[in-house]
This record gives structure tokens, C-alpha cells and sequence, in this order.
């Protein structure tokens, strides 16, 4: 290996944007070395500057980025000194790029064919028949279906699985010795995910591409990479071997990550998550020497803040480097990070109950003032959904796009009357009871937190006035002082200090926006909050400290909680039950070691072994689902998930609605396989001899 | 867990500190109900309306200040601002400067810079031999009011029924539109035309042409704003707390619509400008004999197609491209300005 | 495809016969229908006759039956081609129009001839590279043209090139016949006003083209810069300003006006102002109902051609 030259070599890179408001280091002392063949993951929250060491890579950093100091080699050549002409010659021939958002990376007015074409045109010299013969042939090797069609296609015709497999497809056209994959799968759903990642594996393994990999998610850097970079607020701080870093991380920031993520052991009662203190400075705000000291428990002034600490090679392992002044003295066992015990709560009576409830739509095909008429399609959002929810209960309702997650919790909260069924919340049935019908009580004791931190306060006005607007409408202060006394009660609630009560919402970080979302919810004292993905759209070590906020707060109201994800592992940690949607219909409901451990309904074994997870002692069995989620206006006729389903009896599943079968007590599984079938399935997720047990 | 620690960012946007809200609509009425009561119904109150005006001069430089400081990052927006601050400056002030009656027959023909009856005229006089200077000053007055006054209006209307059929769409939104697109079908200047023609001429029926004229285009932006919007989770949060339609459309939504709507109307002041000073040379505006800048250049058209007196066209013409230049710099200039926040 | 025109014509059908009924209804009230006697019979001939005598005109002529039964007889005339007689021209409306119309056409063909290119042109420079020396003083040139509105530039012009410099006449009355001379100042002071707003829009269109993430994989394909621009880049960018440009027909009619009127241009906007002027009833509702035609056309072709241009929507 050591005569081998490294494909890429960064050297004690720094890359600055110049603004009006000076230079702002984004990347500082970045080193990197990456050999033929490998795969090396760069991890670490937004604004860590991992995307810019991939477009510095590509010598594409805009008109006010630069590189400010160290080195850039490939191949052993330094890409600083090299010109406009051949910069071109490498960029989609030696080194290419996959990037985060499908639709938006390809040209909407160009066909794929032609966009692919260009690759061999202008790298090869190949005549345009011969570019779009090895284009054709490059996307059957990306496992896309009918490659003409595709070629012929906008990129609007196709779906963003698809969309990702084209763009991979041009990266893959003249086989580059680098790759650089920017995030490739964020913008998908689980499962096309999951292909996606097989498909990239299966690249490394044919062609020996070396690859970066540039991603949020420490699970699917496990899955596909070699060697990992951690990088925080500008610099890497920890380098090494996927094994060794994993197991032996020898730096605060990256155990502190670890310790943020509900890995398979974390549990909501015995083994809470631990969420890093503070929030990420913003560049011109970091602090000299270590960035992490603020937020850091091993933090030692005199030593740690004193200028720029060094990268040292650790004893863990071959190649492990890490960025901390104390990482031999700290004893790494004895201070793990643990969060205190709490005592398992025990659900109530049941608070909410929905029968058989069902949302279609229909849509007519665009309306004229004219013109009534034209057809109308149904939409089949929801189908007859029934579950149950206790009081102090976490029910979690899992789904990817297309679910119906978002209609149910639309009817619930009287935006959308329902078509058939009934949703009783204490003896009132709310599925026909429109907001404007429901008095100020029953809306009171149903409130929402919403996904989207920056959307879900209103920018014009202060934190205080929008809580105390809920008050008010509630009724549950109508004296001044007394509403003012109950919104600094609601912000020392979610920890936040009463002074946030005067400012505006750009003021505050995403992670602060969403803890007053949640005091907004719970300003009215709810009996049922519909959280919809609330901590998604959030950085990992913020997503912990709002998780446990919420779980706090819900156990000393006893509240019921319904909580909306696509992440199963958020959900594994938090949920007491859980309830599988596709297309509009439960899949499977039941508790939450019910729904881990089989029986399985295909669709949760798929589910199961697509969530990537940060533990090298899991092992998953891997069941990849092919095609794409069918459009919810025209579903399949039999059962939804017939289109994919590995198990799929013909003649059988596409034709008709299969059986809701029960399977021991609450726990229900909507199939046609026959019980035995359903009995015999492995567990898709096992953990290996270390570590906790197993909540099975 | 130390939420406490986690640090603000504090980026109030440029037009956020320019709506810091008393003392500044204070000040804007300070300096605009005098001007709009002195020319709209200065002619009823008499000799005595001079009065009317003094509170406005200190006003409109006070106001003037805080623009600069609000704006010094932007350079297009200082110009823009300088120029219609010039003739704002002017319309309030002019009773008060030392200029002769612009109505008074003086000496006619007389060119810019010379000397004629012992007075000295700076741009000379028109063929009646009115003084040029004194004209242009007392001429921007009428545009700005009624120009302002108009696009105020058209802006009134067009968000509410903007904000009405894009928050709450279905039918409301079909007949809405469909009205907007009625009036969005006439060529803007035929629409003045038949409108003026039908009402008869005066500043009022300008307000209500230029309103039909711009309203449905407000109202298509101000829909397709509220469209956004209303997407919004706050919206939807105050929506499952069962809020009034209404009250959504003028909490929600409005504050809202608010930013892009001041950058836009900077620009649809010079078009209204433009507009004003159209109509009234085509004979359709304001009628004489008060000075105003249309009005001198039709009046000059049919005597002053010789290079020598050229200047009794190109004054009212200067005069009015400069007020509009200050628009749509400062239009330009806030716009540039909100993309940097 | 055809079910997208289908709608719109029907749509375009629509707003004509609401315009000509608003029109007709405005039209129908005692003050228009005095006009319209005043035309035929002279003021003093109006003033001299007895209420009774002005009734029985009335009836003559047809004009005192309820406004809907004229309508539905005027739409009649309308649709046989009979646009009513101009009082003030002392001619059919029909061919008055007709004529007028040719004379602005060729005013119009010149103007989009000069200005598409030059807009298109400086509009994709501009927005290739923001914030260069060449975007900036395209912008600047485009704010300061659309600042002076076309009565001023048509002043400046006709000071500098016909009263200064002496190589153009002044008027474009065309008496001696066509003289393509009459013809230059017209459309300068129309391509002038007009071509800065394109100019903005296409060079707005370009450059958030050319900050889009599939300009970014364009060029991190390591194709030739040319090859983005020309092939990535234009295509895209100029689809927002081809609407635009359409659309402009409808602007062009507002601001022939002024200009016909300063330079004495025989045309449509001059013909509408005359006859607004003069109360001459019949030429404004001919006049009216055709500009809205043509605004509501240039609509449809801006519309259906937005479609042919965006494969994204095109095949949705």
C-alpha cells in the first residue's frame, strides 16, 4: 500500500468565503488521504463544511470561495495550479460527482439521453451514436428498467430514485477513478434509499472506484465506507478506520454524536439519550483553540482554548488521528455518557379512538370557471384506519412519502372532515367536526408540533405574542399578567431563558424555534399532541435534546402522544406502539418489540433492514425492495404494497384486499401470507454478544 | 441541558428596522396629510392653506435621515432615495421658496439664464412667460400626491382581494381572477383612457383608473404570496386553533406579504408616475391652469419645436424622469437589500 | 395539448363577451346616448329639439329599446363585420380600423424586430456572470431607459436628432406617403422604453439558470462552457422572457398611444385618443374590443407557447 500514490491528498487545506462581512474560514486544516479503492465517509452536522471539501475537490467554489492555504493533490498533482481547460478534462471523466438533490442536478429541458451522451462526447471523442449506446448501457448497470424509455425521458417523468440512479449513472459513464457523493440519499425515502446504497456498494465493489462519501448519517457511512472523517464547525476531529473510530472514538465531539443517536439498546426509560449542551458556533463565532470546548465536559481552560490544537495520532489503531489535547487522559470507559434511570410510566385508559377511518379526495382535472366538469380522479389518502391510543401513551404512527401520515393528522385536527369512520377523543366524535365547529375546549386537547422548525413560527411576530395568542384562545389566562405569567411558565418549561419571550423567530436557532413550538402545544394543557417528525429537520446533537425535552414534558403532563416518523430508530426508541402505514392503509400495528421482532409484515421487514444503523455490532438481513411507492391517485388494486412485496402471491395480492390478521393481542398485520409464513420469518436486526440487550 | 447557552443570531432585516413602527408613521403623517389636504382641497380653504405645510418641511427631512441610515449599505438605494427625497423636499416646501408666481404672465420666450424685465430667470420662461423653475417645482406636487395616493389605493385593494383569493381559493379565488383577468386584458392605457373618458377628469377618477389599472396585478402577487404562505406551518398551526378566516389573512398572512409588496411598490409609483403625466399630455388628467409637469410639456409641444426653446420641453421632461429614476433605484436598491438578509 | 388551447380560446371568448357587455353598458347611459345625437345632429341641432323630438330620435335610431336587445343587435353587426359609422371621420368604422391598424402594425414589427434581439442579447451577457462589469452596466442602462418614460424620450430624441442635429423631421404624419425617415424616431422612443424591461427579466432568468444546481453538474461534467451556455443555460433562461416579450404587445398598445400622439403617427392609439376625445362612441368600442383581442391572444400565444418550451410542463 505505501508505494501505492494516494488518488486524493488533502493537505492542511483551508477554504474561505469572502463576504461583505470579510473572510469566513469555512474548512480549516483539512487533511485527507484517500488510496485506490477505498471509500472514505466525511460526516458531521450542517455547516461543518463537508460540502465544501467536495466542491473544493471539484475546484468549484463559486466566486467568493476560495482556497486559502495547504494542498490539493490528485494523483499526486496539485489541482491549484492546473488550468481552466484541464480542470475540464478532469471533472466528469476522473473525478465525478453524485449530488444531494436528483431533480434539481439534472437539466429539466434536456432528455436524459442527451445529458448522459455528453459524457463520452466530450471525454472520449465518441461519436453521438456510440455515447448514447454506452449511455443505455451504463443505466442497465445502474439496475434502471427499460433503459430506452429512461433515455428518452425528462426528468420529470421519472421518479427521484430513478432520477438518483441517472445522475449516478452520468458519474459512473467514464469511469472516474473518484466519486464523490454529496449526501446522495437525503432526499429520498427509506427504502428507495436503501437501493441506492446497494447500487453504490455494488459500484466500489465492480468498477474499484475510490469514493467519498459525504453524509449526516453515521449508519450509512458504516454501510458503505472504509475509513471516516468526523468533522465539526470546520474541522476534522477525528480520522480513522469505520471499526476503530466506531468502537475506540477517541474524541468528545464524536462520542458526544454517538450518544445523541437512539442506537438499537437506547431506550426512553433505562437508557435515556445524552444530547451535547449548546448549539454550533457560527463560523465568526468560534472560539480560539478548541471549537468544541464550549459544549465540551472534558474542557480545561489554559489548555484547550489556547490556539490551534494539533491533529495526533492515536495508539486505538492504525491511521486514527484525532484532534484533542486530552484524548490520552481522559479515561474513555469510566466517563461514558449516561443519563439517569427513569421509572417506566404506565398508560391510562384509552383517550383516542379511531374506527374505521377513511379520507379519499377527489381531484378534479383543473378547474374552470367556465368549464365545470372534466374527471375526476380519487384519491384514497386514507383507508379505514383504527388504532387506539392510552393516556401517557407514545403511539407512533411510521410511514414513508405517500402514507397518508399528513391527511390523517389533517382530519384530526378538523382541517378535513372524514369520508367514513369515526375519531372519538374522550366521548366527542371529531371526524365530521370541523375547527371552526369545535369549541375552545376540544381543540385545546388536541395540539400539533410541526416538522419544520423555520416554518412553524410566524416570522413577523415575537415568541411571547405567539404563545400567548394560544393562551388567550384557549381561555386559559384572560388576565394580562397572569398570561404573561403562563408564557415564562412555558418557556422554563421547554428551558428556555424569558427574555426569548420579546424576541422575533430569525433570532432564534432551529432547535429553539422548535422548542417553542413545543411550548405552543402544550399552552393549552392537551390531552393528545400530534407531533409530525419534529426533530427531523434538525441537527443530530440538537434532535437529542429536543427528544428528551419532549418525553420530559409528556411524562409530567401524561400526555398522549402520537408521534409522525419515517425513522424508525427515533421510533424505536420513543414509541410504546406503533402503527405501519403505506399508501394510505396499516400495514401492521402493535407494540413496539411486537413490530422488532417477527412476524413481520413484509413491508416492516423491509423497513426494518432499510434504516441504516450506527453500530458495527448489528447485523441486518438485508431485504432490498424494488420499484418505486405507486402514486396515491392511482394505487394498486389488491393489496398496496403488492407492486414490491417480495413475498407477492400472483393472482392473489394485486387482485384483493388481504386479511387483517391478529397475531397475538394488539398486534395486527394486514396480509395474505398465512400465519405459519408470517411465523417462520428471521429477525431482520440482531445484535452481537457486546452491548445491551436487546428490548425484544 | 443549557438551551439557556445556545447563542441568538441577530439579523434584524433592513426593512424590519425601517418599520420600527410610531414614531415613524408619525412622522409619514406629519409630512403626508398636510401636502394631501393643501392639494386636494387647498382651494377650499383659501390663502391660509400656506400654513397647512409647516409641519411637513422638518418631517420630510427628518424622514429623510432615516432613510440614509436604514439604507447606507446600499448605494442605489441612497440615490433613489436622494431623488425623490429632492422633490418630496420640493412639493412641501415650495410655498415657502422664493419663487415667482407660476401662473404670472411674466415675459415670454425668455431663455434660461438671462435677464429680462430686471428679473432673472434660471431656466427661462414658457411662451406665456411664466417662469420655468418656478413650474417645475410647483409642478412635481400634484404628481406626487395624486400619484401616491393612487398607487396607495390600487395597493389597499388589490391585497385584500389578493390575500381573499389566495388564502381562501375555490370560488372566491375562480371570480377573483377572472375579474383581474378582465381588466389584465385591456391595454393598460386604453383602460385610462375609457375610464377617464367615462367619469370625466380629475384627480379623484385618476386614483380609480390608476386602482383598476393596477390593482389586479397587486392582487396576483399578493395571491401568489399568500399561495406560499399560507402552506406554512404557523398557519396551519393557527388554523388548528381555530382562528377566523380573517383574522389568519390579517395576522398570518399579511405581515407577511408585507417585504416583497414595499420593494414592488417602489416600482409601480414610477409607473403610476409615468401614467399621470401621460394622461394629463394627452388632454385626459389634470387640467390647467395649476403648473404641473404633463401639462408643460403639452402645452410647449405645439409652440416649442424649435432647438432654441427646446428647454420648455425638456425641463418638464427631466424634471419627471428623475422622480421616476428614484423610484425604481430605490426599488432596485431594497430589493437588493432584502436578498442579502 | 388541445384541451390547454381549447380552454383558453374558450376562455379568451369569455372575457370578449364580458368586455363588449361592460363596454356596451357604459356606452348605453343618457350621457353617451346625447353624444351620440351631438355627433349626428350637431350641438345646437341637439339643444334646439324638445325632450319629445329627442325621443322620438331616439326611437329612430333605435337607441331607446333595452340595452340588451342593442347588444345582442350590435354583436350581430359585429360578427358580419360592421363595426358602426365614425361620426368624428365621417367614415365606416371598419376600414378607418383596419387601416389605422396596418399603420401601427408596421410601427410594432419594427420595434419587437430591433428590440428582441438587443434585450435577448445584453439580458443573457448580464445574467452569464452576475455582479461583472458587464451585468452592472447593463442594469444600469436598463433602469435608466425604463426610468424615462416614453413622452420624455420621445422629447430628448426629437431635441437632439430633429431640432439639433437636423437629420430627421420631426412629425411622422406621413402626408407625402411612407417615408421611412418619419419612422425612425417612433420606434427609437419605443425600443428605448421598452427594451430595458425585457432586458431585466432575461437577465434575471439567466442568472438564476445559471446558479442552478444542473448548471452546476453541466460544468462539473466538464463540458466546454460554451456547450452550458448555448445548450444548458439558453434554453432554459430564455423560456421566462419569450412570455414576457408576448406579453408585450399588450404594453406596445399603451405606449403607441403617447407616441403616435407626440409624433402625429397615423395609427391605432392615435385614432383610439381622437375618438375618446371627441365622444366619437363607435370607434372606441371597435377600437377597445380590438385591443383587448390582441391583448388576450398574445396571452393564449404566451401561454401555449410557455408550454411548448417547458418539457416540465408540457408532459405533466
Amino acid at each position: 500500500m505505501a508505494e501505492q500514490t494516494p488518488v486524493l491528498e488533502c493537505r492542511n487545506l483551508s477554504i474561505s468565503y469572502f463576504t461583505r462581512a470579510g473572510e469566513i474560514p469555512a474548512v480549516v486544516d483539512f487533511n485527507l488521504k484517500l488510496m485506490p479503492g477505498e471509500a472514505h465517509g466525511i460526516v458531521g452536522e450542517s455547516g461543518c463544511g463537508k460540502s465544501t471539501v467536495a466542491l473544493a475537490i471539484m475546484q468549484y467554489l463559486g466566486q467568493n470561495g476560495r482556497i486559502v492555504g495547504g494542498e490539493l493533490l490528485f494523483n499526486g498533482r496539485d489541482m491549484r495550479t492546473m488550468s481552466e481547460s484541464e480542470l475540464r478534462s478532469l471533472r466528469g471523466s476522473k473525478i465525478a460527482m453524485v449530488y444531494q438533490e436528483p431533480m434539481a442536478s439534472l437539466n429539466p429541458a434536456m432528455k436524459i439521453g442527451e445529458q448522459l451522451a455528453e459524457v463520452p462526447i466530450y471525454h472520449d471523442g465518441a461519436s453521438s451514436k456510440e455515447a448514447l449506446r454506452r449511455a443505455a448501457e451504463m443505466l442497465g448497470n445502474v439496475n434502471l428498467p427499460e433503459p430506452a424509455r429512461i433515455m428518452d425521458s425528462y426528468p420529470h417523468q421519472i421518479s427521484g430514485g430513478q432520477q438518483q440512479r441517472v445522475v449516478i449513472a452520468m458519474a459512473l459513464l467514464s469511469n472516474p477513478s473518484l466519486l464523490l457523493l454529496d449526501e446522495p440519499t437525503t432526499a429520498l425515502d427509506v427504502t428507495v434509499e436503501a437501493g441506492i446504497v446497494d447500487l453504490i456498494k455494488e459500484i466500489s465493489a465492480k468498477f474499484g472506484t475510490s469514493m467519498i462519501y459525504i453524509s449526516h448519517n453515521l449508519g450509512l457511512i458504516l454501510e458503505t465506507c472504509d475509513r471516516i472523517t468526523v468533522m465539526y464547525s470546520g474541522e476534522a476531529v477525528e480520522v480513522g478506520d469505520i471499526e476503530t473510530v466506531f468502537n475506540n472514538m477517541r474524541h468528545p465531539y464524536t462520542r458526544g454524536l454517538f450518544a445523541s443517536i437512539p442506537l438499537p439498546g437506547a431506550d426512553k426509560n433505562t437508557h435515556p439519550l445524552v444530547a451535547i449542551p449548546g448549539q454550533l458556533p457560527l463560523p465568526h463565532q468560534r472560539p480560539t483553540g478548541c471549537y468544541f470546548g464550549p459544549r465540551c465536559q472534558f474542557f480545561q481552560g489554559g489548555r484547550c482554548d489556547l490556539g490551534l490544537i494539533p491533529m495526533e495520532k492515536v495508539d486505538t489503531g492504525a491511521e486514527h488521528f484525532v484532534r484533542c489535547v486530552r484524548w490520552d487522559e481522559i479515561d474513555w470507559e469510566a466517563t461514558k455518557p449516561k443519563a439517569d434511570e427513569r421509572p417506566p410510566v404506565e398508560p391510562g385508559d384509552v383517550v383516542l379512538r379511531v374506527e374505521d377511518m377513511t379520507k379519499h379526495y377527489e381531484i378534479e382535472d383543473a378547474a374552470f370557471f367556465a368549464f365545470g366538469g372534466g374527471e375526476t380522479k380519487t384519491v384514497k389518502a386514507n383507508e379505514e384506519l383504527t388504532f387506539q391510543a392510552r393516556e401517557a401513551e407514545t403511539v407512533a404512527i411510521v410511514g414513508e412519502s405517500g402514507c397518508g401520515k399528513s391527511t390523517f393528522a389533517k382530519v384530526l385536527m378538523g382541517l378535513e372532515g372524514a369520508t367514513e369512520g369515526e375519531v372519538i377523543l374522550g366521548n366527542l366524535d371529531l371526524a365530521n367536526l370541523p375547527v371552526e365547529r369545535r369549541d375552545a375546549k376540544t381543540i385545546a386537547k388536541l395540539q400539533m408540533i410541526f416538522q419544520n422548525p423555520f416554518d412553524t413560527l410566524n416570522p413577523s411576530h415575537s415568541i411571547g405574542g405567539q404563545i400567548a395568542r394560544v393562551i388567550r384562545k384557549f381561555g386559559v389566562e384572560t388576565d394580562k399578567k397572569k398570561i404573561q405569567d403562563r408564557v415564562f411558565e412555558l418557556l422554563d418549561i421547554v428551558k428556555l431563558p424569558r427574555d426569548f419571550a420579546k424576541r422575533r423567530p430569525r433570532q432564534l436557532s432551529g432547535g429553539q424555534k422548535q422548542r417553542v413550538g413545543i411550548a405552543r402545544a402544550f399552552a393549552g394543557n392537551p390531552e393528545v399532541v400530534i407531533a409530525d417528525e419534529p426533530v427531523s429537520a434538525l441537527d443530530v446533537s440538537v434532535q437529542a435534546a429536543v427528544t428528551e425535552l419532549l418525553m420530559d414534558i409528556q411524562r409530567d403532563h401524561r400526555t398522549t402522544l402520537l408521534f409522525i416518523s419515517h425513522d424508525l430508530s427515533v421510533v424505536r426508541y420513543l414509541a410504546d406502539r406503533i402503527v405501519v402505514m403505506y399508501l394510505g392503509q396499516i400495514m401492521e400495528q402493535g407494540t413496539t418489540e411486537q413490530i422488532f421482532a417477527p412476524p413481520y409484515h413484509p413491508y416492516t421487514e423491509a423497513l426494518l433492514s432499510a434504516v441504516p444503523i450506527a453500530d458495527t455490532h448489528v447485523e441486518k438481513r438485508k431485504v432490498v425492495l424494488t420499484g418505486e411507492i405507486p402514486s396515491a391517485s392511482n394505487p394498486p388494486k389488491g393489496c398496496p404494497f403488492s407492486t414490491r412485496c417480495p413475498y407477492v402471491i400472483k393472482g392473489l395480492c394485486e387482485t384483493r384486499l388481504p386479511p387483517n390478521r391478529r397475531m397475538a393481542d394488539g398486534h395486527y398485520i394486514f396480509c395474505h401470507l398465512d400465519e405459519q409464513t408470517l411465523n417462520d420469518m428471521e429477525p431482520v436486526i440482531k445484535v452481537a454478544e457486546k452491548g445491551e440487550p436487546e428490548p425484544a | 441541558m443549557s438551551a439557556a447557552a445556545e447563542a441568538p443570531i441577530p439579523t434584524p432585516s433592513v426593512l424590519a428596522r425601517l418599520s420600527r413602527p410610531r414614531p415613524l408613521v408619525v412622522l409619514i403623517l406629519l409630512m403626508w396629510v398636510p401636502l394631501v389636504t393643501y392639494v386636494m382641497f387647498g382651494h377650499l380653504i383659501g390663502p391660509s392653506r400656506d400654513i397647512l405645510l409647516v409641519p411637513a418641511v422638518p418631517a420630510t427631512l427628518i424622514l429623510y435621515v432615516l432613510a440614509m441610515r436604514a439604507w447606507w449599505e446600499s448605494k442605489i438605494a441612497v440615490i433613489g432615495a436622494t431623488m425623490v427625497f429632492f422633490w418630496m423636499l420640493m412639493a412641501v416646501s415650495a410655498p415657502y421658496l422664493p419663487l415667482i408666481d407660476p401662473n404670472q404672465p411674466i415675459a415670454p420666450f425668455t431663455l434660461p439664464f438671462t435677464e429680462k424685465n430686471g428679473i432673472f430667470f434660471w431656466l427661462g420662461t414658457d411662451f406665456k412667460g411664466r417662469d420655468m423653475l418656478s413650474r417645475a417645482i410647483w409642478g412635481c406636487q400634484r404628481v406626487i400626491v395624486w400619484g401616491v395616493t393612487a398607487t396607495l389605493v390600487a395597493y389597499v385593494v388589490g391585497t385584500a382581494f389578493g390575500l381573499i383569493a389566495g388564502y381562501l381559493g375555490g370560488w372566491w379565488d375562480e371570480i377573483i381572477s377572472f375579474l383581474a383577468n378582465v381588466l389584465l386584458s385591456f391595454p393598460v392605457m386604453v383602460l385610462f383612457i375609457l375610464i377617464l373618458n367615462y367619469l370625466g377628469q380629475s384627480g379623484f377618477n385618476i386614483v380609480i383608473a390608476v386602482t383598476f389599472a393596477s390593482a389586479p396585478a397587486i392582487m396576483r402577487i399578493v395571491r401568489g404570496l399568500a399561495l406560499d404562505i399560507k402552506s406554512r406551518d404557523y398557519v396551519y398551526a393557527a388554523q388548528t386553533r381555530g382562528e377566523h378566516p380573517i383574522w389568519i389573512m390579517v395576522i398570518e398572512l399579511l405581515p407577511n406579504v408585507r417585504g416583497p409588496i414595499i420593494v414592488d411598490a417602489c416600482l409601480r409609483l414610477g409607473y403610476t408616475t409615468v401614467a399621470i403625466t401621460t394622461l394629463t399630455f394627452l388632454g385626459l388628467g389634470l387640467q390647467p391652469p395649476d403648473p404641473d409637469w404633463g401639462l408643460m410639456i403639452k402645452e410647449a409641444a405645439n409652440t416649442a419645436m424649435i432647438f432654441k426653446f427646446s428647454y420648455m420641453l425638456i425641463i418638464p421632461a427631466l424634471s419627471v424622469s428623475s422622480l421616476i429614476l428614484g423610484f425604481n433605484l430605490m426599488a432596485d436598491g431594497l430589493r437588493e437589500m432584502s436578498l442579502r438578509d | 395539448m388541445a384541451k390547454l388551447l381549447l380552454r383558453r380560446l374558450g376562455q379568451m371568448v369569455l372575457i370578449m363577451a364580458v368586455v363588449s357587455l361592460i363596454l356596451f353598458i357604459v356606452f348605453d347611459s343618457d350621457k353617451f346616448k346625447k353624444q351620440i345625437a351631438v355627433n349626428e345632429l350637431g350641438g345646437f341641432g341637439v339643444q334646439a329639439l324638445t325632450e319629445q323630438e329627442y325621443e322620438n330620435w331616439l326611437t329612430s335610431k333605435g337607441l331607446n329599446v333595452p340595452f340588451y336587445v342593442r347588444y345582442v343587435d350590435w354583436v350581430g353587426d359585429v360578427l358580419r363585420g360592421d363595426f358602426g359609422f365614425s361620426f368624428e371621420k365621417n367614415t365606416a368604422v371598419g376600414p378607418l380600423l383596419a387601416e389605422r391598424l396596418v399603420a401601427t402594425g408596421i410601427l410594432g414589427f419594427w420595434v419587437f424586430a430591433l428590440m428582441i434581439p438587443i434585450a435577448l442579447t445584453t439580458g443573457v451577457v448580464a445574467g452569464m456572470k452576475e455582479g461583472s462589469v458587464q451585468d452592472r452596466t447593463v442594469s444600469f442602462i436598463s433602469v435608466l431607459t425604463t426610468s424615462i418614460p416614453e413622452i420624455a424620450t420621445a422629447i430628448f430624441l426629437t431635441v437632439v436628432f430633429a431640432l439639433g442635429l437636423g437629420w430627421l423631421p420631426t412629425k411622422s404624419a406621413m402626408t407625402q406617403g411612407f417615408d421611412w425617415t418619419q419612422l425612425v424616431l417612433p420606434v427609437a422612443t419605443l425600443v428605448l422604453y421598452d427594451f430595458g424591461y425585457v432586458a431585466r427579466m432575461t437577465r434575471a432568468s439567466m442568472a438564476e439558470v445559471m446558479i442552478s444546481q444542473y448548471i452546476r453538474t453541466a460544468i462539473l461534467k466538464g463540458i466546454p462552457y460554451r456547450r452550458v451556455i448555448m445548450r444548458h443555460a439558453l434554453r432554459n433562461a430564455l423560456i421566462a422572457p419569450f412570455t414576457v416579450i408576448v406579453l408585450q404587445l399588450n404594453w406596445l398598445l399603451s405606449g403607441v398611444v403617447v407616441v403616435e400622439v407626440f409624433f402625429q403617427y397615423n395609427g391605432f392609439g392615435r385614432l383610439l385618443l381622437d375618438a375618446a376625445l371627441f365622444g366619437d362612441i363607435y370607434v372606441i368600442q371597435a377600437a377597445t374590443l380590438v385591443a383587448v383581442f390582441i391583448a388576450v391572444f398574445s396571452q393564449i400565444i404566451s401561454d401555449v407557447g410557455y408550454t411548448l418550451l417547458n418539457p416540465r410542463i408540457r408532459f405533466s
